[in-house]
């Protein structure tokens, strides 16, 4: 087998294991104190910190230029936005508590995730490893699409979801004039 | 190596916390940072499936397009509600979401 899947058939497969956890770890326990600190600049703070381990992981997964959009956006744009709010609204050192329904609401959301698990974990994914090592997709092909898919998500964006990114164009603006229409002094 | 349960694990488990965020949290800005969360969550799950599920040759990497399109509506979504969130402010002094009652029978 080529070295088609992440971090297999490379000597720096026990580096790209670390790695995967470091992130992992450093995202959930981070997302974890988003939803769990009183004061809403750290929470804040710490999403950030959550957004940079899932830049670190789209990386890992070869996905270079979602990376590079999800530091630009999220990290760069979104967490300046949401500051931005913290500061306006001006309830910093009161915090955000919790209200009195959060045992039950902690019970439901880890039953949610879990059933998400099982059901993610149990379905029958039709992987692309098996495929290669059976001889129906050809590993430099695939290898072709990974090692630069900048071209192949443009040709896909550009070709045959035109109307969706047309779309998308257009909500952006409708999002903006309604921003500024709802902000507006009157 | 990782594989594609790590991801949904992972995926799973970042859902779930921005879940507890938006239905136990009072602030309305930390519940957008929990919706947040979320859609990364999904995200994580779209690009790991993109690397690990077997597609054709002309849609290999179409999980990674989904997500450029999630991250333009979670920036759209983001513009919009943080201009509701400080109208609300200067209406009511608050953005406690179970002080803004008005349309509560």
């Amino acid at each position: 087998m080529g070295p088609t899947m992440i971090g297999q058939g490379t000597e720096a497969s026990l580096l790209v294991d670390i790695v995967f956890w470091v992130l992992a770890v450093s995202a959930i326990v981070s997302a974890f104190a988003v939803v769990q600190i009183r004061d809403l600049f750290r929470a804040a703070l710490f999403l950030i910190m959550t957004l940079l381990s899932i830049a670190g992981m789209f990386i890992l997964l070869r996905a270079e230029f979602l990376a590079a959009v999800q530091v630009l956006i999220y990290v760069g744009a979104i967490s300046v936005l949401i500051i931005f709010a913290i500061l306006m609204t001006g309830d910093v050192e009161e915090g955000s508590p919790s209200h009195s329904m959060r045992i039950p609401v902690a019970i439901l959301s880890t039953l949610f995730g879990a059933l998400a698990i099982f059901v993610s974990v149990s379905t029958d994914w039709n992987l692309l490893e098996p495929a290669i090592a059976a001889g129906q997709v050809s590993a430099d092909a695939v290898e072709g699409v990974y090692s630069n898919t900048i071209p192949v998500i443009a040709k896909l964006l550009i070709r045959d979801f035109v109307l969706v990114f047309e779309i998308a164009s257009v909500l952006l603006l409708a999002a903006v004039i309604g921003a500024l229409a709802l902000i507006r002094e009157g | 190596m990782i594989e594609l349960a790590h991801l949904q694990i992972l995926s799973a488990g970042l859902f779930a916390i921005g879940t507890y965020g938006v239905l136990a949290r009072r602030s309305a800005v930390l519940i957008l940072m929990s919706i947040e969360l979320m859609l990364n969550a999904v995200n994580i799950n779209l690009v790991g499936y993109a690397a690990f599920v077997d597609f054709d040759e002309a849609t290999r990497s179409f999980g990674q397009v989904l997500v450029i399109f999630v991250i333009t509506i979670a920036a759209a979504e983001l513009a919009l509600a943080i201009a509701i969130i400080l109208r609300l402010y200067r209406n009511r002094s608050t953005v406690n979401v179970d002080e803004i009652d008005l349309m509560k029978w």
